[in-house]
């Protein structure tokens, strides 16, 4: 026996005596997260309906495949497609980046110790595991890792904003157009960034690791803005997911043919 | 308005003990403490309960009131239904003692543990000086009264009795960041001790501390994660390890 049910501790049977619904939380996390990892799989194997010129879903954004529609990456298709013999979506050469970037999150952490892991599944409810060891050992020590996926979750950032920069065109590539996958696309990339730069690594880089706030005014300045931002980390986390799911969704039925993306000039 | 008001409260010892109903009037305003001295002047002479300032400043009268870590003195009665019963027992991370007091002696012995503040050798008493942006920042950490809220609330020990010899708990995580985010602060492996010996890396960030905390001390998101990410500076990032050797960098020693 051990934990709340310990020998010396107050001999109390229930695992939680809160009366408030604990588990709601819990729950509809794990259904929002769990219905956006299907759908993301689902898509990510898909392989098409992914670009409509000018396009792109924000899942296959860059699409560095060979096997990729031409046009669809600004930094050209240098990757094989096939390895081992096996064809590979070129989804699941850049998904690695943004999903690490969120699985190593410490808001996602939070979520989904609670929701999946049930360690615990709220605040003074009793976990479920005979042992605990935290994020000391493989694999929970590598969400040590969480700054080099935001690294490259900035690079991915940069080219989605450049993917709704060029939604300015129309479908023959010609400026100073704007349609509806315009606005989805520029929010996506708007939504990602304020997630990105609400990140509490992102905080700590600019200038939380200092010791001496005054003597790096430029930095504590910078700090005292992310640290605004990090207050609504939370919040970026859960509607930029939803931006980026709605933005794949828009893209899939433009291309597919099932919705007009319509062009306000 | 007075009310009636069903309680139940949690009486015993380490051997024995169990939740007794209770019915007791409550007056408009008063907080649970408050009643919870009704109940001892008129029902239970030998009801156990720590209490000292009730003005939530003292940190005495901590409690699990309907299941959750709060203050007894800071927890309104008219926050709860009309019809509403409410559970009050002693918090269920630490030994019990007798009825709602709890022995939380653990907290004092890690606090020992905790390496103090070291001043620059040369500094004389009355000749530290430090800027109010540096000192704004750890003055939210001396907000902590000491109630422990957050560390009965904190699974890592609450549910887990064994991880007490290596876990100090997010009080003294706070301590921690709040020593090793201080200008004047001299000892130099205060992250490695963190991570190695007052287990930092077993946090998982759930946040509860946070939630539970009656001064509202972001723990989570101003002391422990910028602990780890202290902690990635020196053990995890090969990139800023180069550049403490290439260039003596501030703050990651």
């Amino acid at each position: 026996m051990s934990g709340v049910f310990s020998p010396t501790r107050a001999k109390i049977k229930e695992r939680t005596l809160r009366t408030d619904k604990w588990w709601l939380q819990p729950a509809i996390t794990f259904g929002v997260l769990i219905s956006f990892v299907i759908y993301a799989t689902f898509r990510a194997f898909e392989n098409k309906y992914y670009f409509s010129e000018p396009l792109v879903s924000p899942f296959y954004s860059p699409c560095l495949s060979t096997s990729c529609i031409e046009g669809s990456s600004p930094l050209g298709q240098p990757f094989n497609n096939e390895y081992f013999g096996i064809g590979i979506s070129p989804a699941l050469l850049i998904l690695i980046f943004p999903l690490g970037f969120r699985m190593t999150c410490y808001y996602y952490r939070k979520a989904y110790y609670r929701a999946f892991w049930m360690s615990p599944p709220a605040c003074a409810v009793a976990e479920p595991h005979t042992k605990y060891t935290g994020e000391t050992r493989a694999p929970l020590i590598l969400q040590n890792g969480h700054r080099w996926f935001f690294y490259f979750g900035l690079i991915f950032n940069v080219l989605l904003t450049y993917d709704a920069i060029i939604a300015f065109r129309d479908e023959e590539g010609h400026w100073g157009h704007m349609s509806v996958g315009t606005l989805v696309l520029l929010l996506n990339a708007t939504l990602l960034w304020l997630y990105s730069l609400s990140c509490h690594t992102c905080r700590h880089t600019l200038g939380g690791r200092l010791k001496h706030f005054s003597k790096h005014p430029v930095r504590y300045k910078l700090w005292s803005w992310v640290s605004v931002l990090n207050h609504k980390h939370p919040t970026f986390a859960w509607i930029s997911l939803f931006g980026v799911a709605f933005a794949d969704i828009y893209v899939r039925n433009v291309a597919s043919g099932a919705w007009t993306n319509f062009y306000f000039f | 308005m007075a009310r009636k008001l069903k309680m139940r409260i949690w009486r015993g010892d380490a051997d024995n003990g169990g939740l007794q109903d209770v019915t007791v009037e409550a007056n408009e305003g008063e907080v649970v403490l408050d009643v919870i001295h009704r109940v001892q002047a008129t029902q239970m002479g030998d009801l156990a309960v720590r209490w000292n300032c009730k003005a939530g400043k003292c940190g005495s009268c901590s409690m699990e009131i309907n299941g959750k870590p709060r203050l007894a003195c800071m927890t309104q009665v008219a926050s709860y239904g009309d019809e509403e019963t409410i559970t009050v027992t002693p918090l269920r991370a630490f030994p019990v003692i007798k009825d709602l007091v709890t022995d939380v002696s653990f907290n004092y012995r890690k606090a020992m543990e905790i390496p103090s503040y070291e001043p620059p050798a040369n500094l004389k008493p009355g000749e530290a000086r430090m800027e109010q942006v540096d000192v704004e920042r750890s003055q939210e950490f001396r907000k902590c009264i000491e109630c422990f809220l957050c560390q009965d609330t904190c699974h890592v020990i609450r549910d887990h009795e064994e991880n007490k010899k290596s876990f100090a708990g997010p009080r003294f995580f706070i301590r921690i960041a709040e020593l090793d985010m201080h200008p004047l602060d001299t000892l130099k492996n205060r992250k490695q001790k963190a991570q190695e010996e007052h287990g930092l890396g077993m946090c998982n960030i759930t946040k509860c501390c946070t939630e539970v905390c009656p001064e509202h001390i972001r723990i989570t998101d101003n002391a422990i994660i910028p602990m780890k990410e202290r902690v990635v500076d020196v053990k995890y990032d090969p990139l800023r390890w180069l550049g403490t050797k290439i260039r003596k960098r501030e703050g990651i020693v």
